[in-house]
Protein backbone atom coordinates (compact mmCIF):
# COMPACT_ATOMS: atom_id res chain seq x y z
CA UNK A 1 0.00 0.00 0.00
CA UNK A 2 1.17 3.36 -0.59
CA UNK A 3 0.95 6.21 2.28
CA UNK A 4 3.34 4.88 4.39
CA UNK A 5 6.13 7.40 5.09
CA UNK A 6 9.51 6.68 5.69
CA UNK A 7 10.44 8.18 8.93
CA UNK A 8 13.88 8.10 10.35
CA UNK A 9 13.79 8.90 13.81
CA UNK A 10 17.14 8.33 14.70
CA UNK A 11 18.56 10.38 11.84
CA UNK A 12 15.64 13.51 12.43
CA UNK A 13 17.22 13.52 16.37
CA UNK A 14 20.93 13.16 15.43
CA UNK A 15 20.58 15.70 13.17
CA UNK A 16 19.13 17.92 15.66
CA UNK A 17 21.98 17.21 18.33
CA UNK A 18 24.63 17.85 15.49
CA UNK A 19 23.10 21.17 15.17
CA UNK A 20 23.13 21.37 19.06
CA UNK A 21 26.91 21.00 19.90
CA UNK A 22 27.45 23.60 16.71
CA UNK A 23 25.59 25.91 18.98
CA UNK A 24 28.07 24.60 22.05
CA UNK A 25 30.98 25.64 20.27
CA UNK A 26 29.13 29.13 19.31
CA UNK A 27 28.48 29.78 23.42
CA UNK A 28 31.88 28.36 23.91
CA UNK A 29 33.88 30.75 21.70
CA UNK A 30 32.03 33.27 23.87
CA UNK A 31 33.05 31.91 26.94
CA UNK A 32 36.56 31.64 25.79
CA UNK A 33 36.29 35.29 24.95
CA UNK A 34 35.27 35.58 28.99
CA UNK A 35 38.19 33.40 30.27
CA UNK A 36 40.95 35.35 28.31
CA UNK A 37 39.65 38.72 29.48
CA UNK A 38 38.93 37.44 32.66
CA UNK A 39 42.67 36.16 33.46
CA UNK A 40 43.74 39.83 32.31
CA UNK A 41 41.98 42.28 33.78
CA UNK A 42 40.34 40.09 36.93
CA UNK A 43 39.90 43.48 39.20
CA UNK A 44 38.07 45.28 37.16
CA UNK A 45 36.17 41.77 35.85
CA UNK A 46 35.22 41.91 40.01
CA UNK A 47 34.19 45.69 40.62
CA UNK A 48 31.94 45.40 36.90
CA UNK A 49 30.36 42.09 37.42
CA UNK A 50 29.49 43.63 41.26
CA UNK A 51 27.31 45.61 39.32
CA UNK A 52 24.70 42.93 37.97
CA UNK A 53 22.21 42.14 40.06
CA UNK A 54 22.05 38.29 41.88
CA UNK A 55 18.18 38.33 42.18
CA UNK A 56 17.49 39.29 38.14
CA UNK A 57 20.05 36.14 37.60
CA UNK A 58 19.03 34.07 39.94
CA UNK A 59 15.09 34.10 38.89
CA UNK A 60 16.00 34.24 35.98
CA UNK A 61 17.74 31.03 36.56
CA UNK A 62 14.62 29.04 38.23
CA UNK A 63 12.62 30.33 35.48
CA UNK A 64 14.58 28.54 33.27
CA UNK A 65 14.81 25.11 35.05
CA UNK A 66 11.32 24.63 35.60
CA UNK A 67 10.98 25.65 32.24
CA UNK A 68 12.87 22.87 31.08
CA UNK A 69 10.98 20.30 33.92
CA UNK A 70 7.63 21.29 31.80
CA UNK A 71 9.19 20.27 28.58
CA UNK A 72 10.65 17.13 29.61
CA UNK A 73 7.25 15.95 31.21
CA UNK A 74 5.61 17.22 28.14
CA UNK A 75 7.12 14.38 25.92
CA UNK A 76 6.27 12.12 28.70
CA UNK A 77 2.40 13.34 28.66
CA UNK A 78 2.37 13.19 24.84
CA UNK A 79 3.91 9.08 24.95
CA UNK A 80 1.62 8.54 27.53
CA UNK A 81 -1.70 9.78 25.84
CA UNK A 82 -2.13 12.96 27.58
CA UNK A 83 -2.59 15.51 24.80
CA UNK A 84 -4.02 18.20 26.99
CA UNK A 85 -1.84 18.28 30.15
CA UNK A 86 1.14 18.72 26.94
CA UNK A 87 -0.24 21.33 25.48
CA UNK A 88 -1.06 22.82 28.92
CA UNK A 89 2.74 21.95 29.94
CA UNK A 90 4.37 23.35 26.85
CA UNK A 91 2.36 26.18 27.62
CA UNK A 92 3.66 27.18 30.71
CA UNK A 93 7.03 26.75 28.77
CA UNK A 94 6.22 29.45 26.64
CA UNK A 95 5.25 31.88 29.89
CA UNK A 96 8.43 30.82 31.71
CA UNK A 97 9.92 32.35 28.39
CA UNK A 98 7.96 34.96 28.38
CA UNK A 99 8.94 35.93 32.02
CA UNK A 100 12.31 35.53 31.46
CA UNK A 101 12.59 38.08 28.68
CA UNK A 102 10.32 40.45 31.00
CA UNK A 103 12.99 40.18 33.59
CA UNK A 104 15.57 40.51 30.97
CA UNK A 105 14.14 43.76 29.84
CA UNK A 106 13.61 45.18 33.50
CA UNK A 107 17.80 44.09 33.91
CA UNK A 108 18.65 45.56 30.86
CA UNK A 109 16.56 48.75 30.84
CA UNK A 110 18.27 49.14 34.34
CA UNK A 111 21.57 48.97 32.93
CA UNK A 112 21.04 51.39 29.78
CA UNK A 113 19.28 54.22 32.22
CA UNK A 114 22.72 54.13 34.23
CA UNK A 115 24.18 54.62 30.72
CA UNK A 116 25.87 51.22 30.89
CA UNK A 117 25.41 49.97 26.93
CA UNK A 118 27.41 49.08 24.24
CA UNK A 119 29.27 52.37 22.69
CA UNK A 120 28.01 54.63 25.48
CA UNK A 121 30.28 57.52 26.42
CA UNK A 122 29.81 56.30 30.37
CA UNK A 123 31.24 52.87 29.71
CA UNK A 124 34.17 55.16 27.55
CA UNK A 125 35.15 56.28 30.74
CA UNK A 126 35.28 53.14 32.82
CA UNK A 127 38.23 51.09 33.11
CA UNK A 128 39.19 49.37 29.79
CA UNK A 129 38.52 45.59 31.54
CA UNK A 130 34.82 47.00 32.67
CA UNK A 131 34.19 47.79 29.28
CA UNK A 132 35.12 44.88 28.17
CA UNK A 133 32.82 43.04 30.55
CA UNK A 134 29.56 44.70 29.56
CA UNK A 135 30.02 44.24 26.17
CA UNK A 136 31.13 40.46 26.58
CA UNK A 137 27.77 40.41 28.92
CA UNK A 138 25.75 41.88 26.25
CA UNK A 139 26.69 40.11 23.83
CA UNK A 140 26.37 36.65 25.60
CA UNK A 141 23.02 37.29 27.37
CA UNK A 142 21.67 39.15 23.87
CA UNK A 143 22.95 35.73 21.95
CA UNK A 144 20.45 33.79 24.58
CA UNK A 145 18.04 36.10 24.61
CA UNK A 146 17.82 35.77 21.04
CA UNK A 147 17.84 32.15 21.66
CA UNK A 148 15.13 31.98 24.34
CA UNK A 149 12.66 33.60 21.55
CA UNK A 150 13.40 31.26 18.81
CA UNK A 151 12.56 28.34 21.72
CA UNK A 152 9.40 29.80 22.70
CA UNK A 153 8.59 29.92 18.94
CA UNK A 154 9.62 26.38 17.75
CA UNK A 155 7.36 25.18 21.12
CA UNK A 156 4.03 27.36 19.70
CA UNK A 157 5.01 26.06 16.08
CA UNK A 158 4.92 21.80 18.39
CA UNK A 159 1.70 23.05 20.02
CA UNK A 160 0.13 23.89 16.53
CA UNK A 161 1.54 20.41 15.59
CA UNK A 162 0.06 18.44 18.54
CA UNK A 163 -3.23 20.32 18.29
CA UNK A 164 -3.74 18.86 14.90
CA UNK A 165 -2.55 15.74 16.07
CA UNK A 166 0.50 16.04 12.83
CA UNK A 167 2.97 15.52 16.37
CA UNK A 168 0.71 12.59 18.64
CA UNK A 169 1.92 9.98 20.88
CA UNK A 170 3.75 7.75 17.51
CA UNK A 171 5.59 10.34 16.11
CA UNK A 172 6.40 13.30 18.22
CA UNK A 173 10.08 13.95 16.85
CA UNK A 174 9.30 17.52 15.89
CA UNK A 175 8.60 18.01 19.42
CA UNK A 176 11.49 16.07 20.87
CA UNK A 177 13.92 18.18 18.65
CA UNK A 178 12.44 21.53 19.53
CA UNK A 179 12.53 20.41 23.30
CA UNK A 180 16.27 19.26 22.90
CA UNK A 181 16.48 23.45 21.57
CA UNK A 182 14.80 24.50 24.72
CA UNK A 183 17.10 22.38 26.87
CA UNK A 184 20.13 23.66 25.31
CA UNK A 185 18.88 27.38 26.21
CA UNK A 186 18.56 26.13 29.80
CA UNK A 187 22.32 24.65 29.92
CA UNK A 188 23.84 27.62 28.19
CA UNK A 189 22.13 29.72 31.18
CA UNK A 190 23.57 27.28 33.71
CA UNK A 191 27.15 28.54 32.86
CA UNK A 192 25.98 32.51 31.89
CA UNK A 193 24.55 33.10 35.18
CA UNK A 194 27.61 31.59 37.89
CA UNK A 195 30.10 33.15 35.55
CA UNK A 196 28.28 36.70 35.18
CA UNK A 197 26.30 36.76 38.24
CA UNK A 198 28.13 35.12 40.53
CA UNK A 199 31.54 34.78 40.64
CA UNK A 200 32.92 38.44 40.69
CA UNK A 201 30.94 38.63 44.34
CA UNK B 1 6.26 2.71 13.13
CA UNK B 2 7.12 2.06 16.58
CA UNK B 3 10.77 1.24 16.77
CA UNK B 4 12.69 1.04 20.37
CA UNK B 5 12.67 4.98 20.37
CA UNK B 6 9.59 4.65 22.74
CA UNK B 7 11.32 4.50 25.90
CA UNK B 8 9.24 6.49 28.24
CA UNK B 9 11.03 8.66 31.43
CA UNK B 10 8.65 8.94 34.20
CA UNK B 11 7.42 11.99 35.81
CA UNK B 12 8.82 11.00 38.97
CA UNK B 13 12.55 11.23 37.43
CA UNK B 14 12.33 14.30 35.94
CA UNK B 15 10.60 16.12 39.28
CA UNK B 16 13.62 14.66 40.76
CA UNK B 17 16.30 15.94 38.22
CA UNK B 18 14.30 19.38 38.84
CA UNK B 19 14.54 19.59 43.00
CA UNK B 20 18.32 18.48 42.24
CA UNK B 21 18.62 21.19 40.03
CA UNK B 22 16.87 24.29 41.84
CA UNK B 23 19.12 22.62 44.93
CA UNK B 24 22.13 23.09 42.93
CA UNK B 25 21.64 26.47 42.12
CA UNK B 26 20.96 27.32 45.70
CA UNK B 27 24.62 25.91 46.51
CA UNK B 28 26.09 27.74 44.04
CA UNK B 29 24.92 30.98 45.21
CA UNK B 30 24.96 30.41 48.93
CA UNK B 31 28.97 29.48 47.99
CA UNK B 32 29.56 32.45 46.23
CA UNK B 33 28.82 34.76 49.35
CA UNK B 34 32.25 33.62 50.69
CA UNK B 35 35.60 34.66 49.23
CA UNK B 36 37.77 31.53 48.35
CA UNK B 37 39.98 32.90 45.89
CA UNK B 38 40.59 31.26 43.19
CA UNK B 39 38.22 28.12 44.48
CA UNK B 40 35.27 29.73 43.81
CA UNK B 41 35.54 29.91 39.99
CA UNK B 42 36.12 26.40 40.18
CA UNK B 43 33.11 25.78 42.43
CA UNK B 44 30.80 27.43 40.50
CA UNK B 45 32.53 25.37 37.41
CA UNK B 46 31.57 22.10 39.22
CA UNK B 47 28.29 22.68 40.15
CA UNK B 48 27.14 24.51 36.73
CA UNK B 49 29.07 20.83 35.19
CA UNK B 50 27.13 18.58 37.25
CA UNK B 51 23.68 20.95 36.33
CA UNK B 52 24.39 20.20 32.84
CA UNK B 53 25.00 16.66 32.93
CA UNK B 54 21.64 16.19 34.80
CA UNK B 55 19.92 18.06 32.25
CA UNK B 56 21.65 16.67 29.12
CA UNK B 57 21.30 12.81 30.50
CA UNK B 58 17.43 12.99 31.77
CA UNK B 59 15.69 15.66 30.66
CA UNK B 60 17.56 15.71 26.95
CA UNK B 61 17.36 11.55 27.19
CA UNK B 62 20.99 11.82 26.56
CA UNK B 63 20.36 8.76 29.24
CA UNK B 64 18.96 6.71 26.97
CA UNK B 65 20.24 7.08 23.69
CA UNK B 66 22.32 4.91 21.58
CA UNK B 67 26.40 5.15 21.86
CA UNK B 68 26.36 7.07 19.23
CA UNK B 69 24.93 10.07 20.53
CA UNK B 70 27.26 9.64 23.09
CA UNK B 71 30.24 9.60 21.03
CA UNK B 72 29.16 12.97 19.11
CA UNK B 73 28.46 14.13 22.75
CA UNK B 74 32.09 13.27 23.95
CA UNK B 75 33.48 14.21 20.87
CA UNK B 76 32.23 17.91 21.25
CA UNK B 77 32.98 18.55 24.71
CA UNK B 78 36.79 17.23 24.11
CA UNK B 79 36.96 19.46 21.11
CA UNK B 80 35.74 22.54 23.03
CA UNK B 81 38.60 21.53 25.92
CA UNK B 82 40.85 21.87 23.43
CA UNK B 83 39.88 24.77 22.16
CA UNK B 84 40.16 26.24 25.90
CA UNK B 85 42.49 24.31 26.93
CA UNK B 86 45.32 25.53 23.90
CA UNK B 87 44.08 29.12 23.89
CA UNK B 88 44.58 29.29 28.17
CA UNK B 89 47.84 27.88 27.73
CA UNK B 90 48.65 30.64 25.05
CA UNK B 91 47.67 33.40 27.02
CA UNK B 92 48.45 32.82 30.44
CA UNK B 93 51.84 31.19 30.13
CA UNK B 94 52.91 33.61 26.92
Amino acid sequence: MSGHVHKDYTGAKFGMWLFLFTEVLLFGGLFILYAVYLARYPQEFISAGGELNVWFGGANTMVLLTSSLFVAISITALQRGSKTLCLRLLGGTVACAAIFMINKYFEWSAKISHGIYPGSEHLKELQPGEMVFFNIYYLTTGLHGLHVVIGALLLVWAMFLIKSDKVNADDFVILENAGLYWHLVDLIWIFVFPLYYLILH
Amino acid sequence: MSEEHAHIVPYKTFAIVWIALLFLTGTTIAVAQYDLGALNIWVALGIATLKSGLVVAIFMHMKYESILFKLALFATLAILATFIGLTLCDVLYR
